[in-house]
């Protein structure tokens, strides 16, 4: 924390070992439980008793159960429409993955600090993102080597390459392959850690001015506070889209691991 | 930023812990509770898709029998036109039967009534003749003093009356 009275913007994505975890190790690599670590369990838990309120299964839904099952068929429907009928067997992955990021994303942003809990976002944390995007990748290659073999290399020279071209479209494709799992796992920390910052320095803008007086209070403060609820708003969406597109770009990547062009 | 300058103190502890809430969840949300929602889903689509094929069938069904009853209601009706058609000719004929037989005794007891009057004018035109023919000669014995002969009153009246 930086000295009294001023606020740190990256404070908030500090992790900290909790529970006196420092010492808890695994084949010599430290894996203390953090705030990141609770916050995931939180999620887990969250997610869990989302899914689980849903499970009455009743022919016709309650609200809850209508939910769950909203968000199950809009999995469905993604897959169906990005990667056809061989996409049925990866809706529980990619339910996973977009509703564990969607949760994670939502969570952090819960005004908990109300009540004395501060929310950690982990999904601000590309060594958390970085995860579940070398995950999504992997399956992606393994799955692409596993139906077809080398031939899944024809993937770097997409249809109608001039053969004049056939030396420099596979490097292009190859990086851009091999970019992949960097710009998932970098968009979706960049994206929730901008968020934050801009939260965390608009409110420090709102909090100093008030601290200045009346005349800075209504000059800097009032207009900070309002464009703070409209970025509230703007980060809740961004929240939602960021799940979204993780789990739209995975089933993209599928859709060329199952189907090849 | 503590993403990186935490990162070699904290990363095995993130990417341990990612794997094992995300394994939890993979596991036991998605592969476990997903599954049973989606199923529900599936039965129940699969409900309405039979529910309604259901009503079709229904449907289908109670225009068929709609159709089958409009043939045999458009049979039976014909056959009752065709009915009181046949029972309306025989009507008529039995009616034109009974009016000609009627018509006939009619004409018969008019020309027998006509018979008779023409009987009962000649019977009373004769005695009119007769009466005058005698007043008249009783006329003429009184003033004239003449007797006549009945048969040449008789004549006589007959001319007057005659013309």
């Amino acid at each position: 924390m930086a000295e009294a009275g001023k606020v740190d913007p990256m404070h908030q994505f500090t992790i900290e070992p909790m529970f006196g975890t420092d010492h808890w190790e695994i084949a010599g690599y430290s894996i203390p439980f953090t705030n990141s670590a609770l916050w995931m369990a939180i999620t887990t838990v969250v997610l869990f008793l989302f899914v689980w309120g849903g499970m009455k299964r009743q022919l016709v839904p309650g609200r809850w159960q209508m939910a769950v099952e909203s968000m199950t068929s809009f999995v469905d429907n993604l897959l169906a429409a990005n990667v056809g009928p061989a996409g049925k067997k990866y809706v529980p992955y990619i339910f996973s993955l977009f509703m564990f990021i969607l949760f994670a994303n939502v969570l952090g942003l819960l005004p908990l600090m109300l009540v004395g809990v501060h929310p950690f976002t982990f999904t601000s944390h590309f060594s958390a993102t970085g995860v579940l995007a070398i995950m999504s990748f992997a399956i992606v290659l393994i799955v692409g080597f596993w139906r077809h073999g080398f031939h899944f290399f024809s993937l770097f020279v997409p249809h109608g390459t001039p053969l004049w071209l056939i030396w420099l479209i596979p490097v292009i494709e190859l990086v851009s392959f091999l970019v992949r799992p960097f710009s998932l796992a970098l968009r979706l920390f960049v994206a929730m850690m901008a968020g934050h910052v801009l939260l965390e320095v608009l409110s420090s803008f709102v909090i100093d001015s008030m601290n200045s007086g009346a005349l800075w209070g209504t000059v800097v403060g009032l207009p900070s506070f309002l464009l703070m609820i409209a970025i509230c708003a703007l980060e809740i969406l961004v929240a939602g889209i960021q799940a979204y597109v993780f789990a739209l770009l995975t089933s993209l990547y599928l859709n060329d691991a199952e189907n090849l062009h | 930023m503590p993403q990186i300058a935490q990162l070699s103190e904290t990363y095995a502890s993130q990417i341990f812990w990612m794997l094992v809430f995300f394994g939890l969840i993979f596991f036991v949300i998605g592969k476990g509770m997903v599954p049973k929602v989606m199923e529900t889903v599936a039965v129940r689509d699969k409900q309405i898709a039979d529910d309604l094929a259901a009503a079709e069938a229904a449907r289908k069904a109670a225009d068929d029998q709609e159709e089958a009853w409009r043939v045999a209601s458009n049979n039976q009706r014909g056959e009752a036109q065709a009915l009181i058609a046949k029972a309306k000719a025989e009507a008529a004929k039995a009616t034109e039967g009974r009016l000609a037989g009627v018509n006939a005794a009619i004409d018969q007891r008019l020309a027998e009534a006509e018979q008779r009057i023409a009987g009962a004018r000649a019977g009373a035109l004769e005695e009119i003749e007769t009466v005058a023919s005698e007043a008249a000669g009783d006329i003429v014995a009184r003033l004239a003093g003449v007797t006549v002969d009945a048969a040449a009153a008789r004549v006589a009246v007959k001319e007057a009356l005659n013309g």
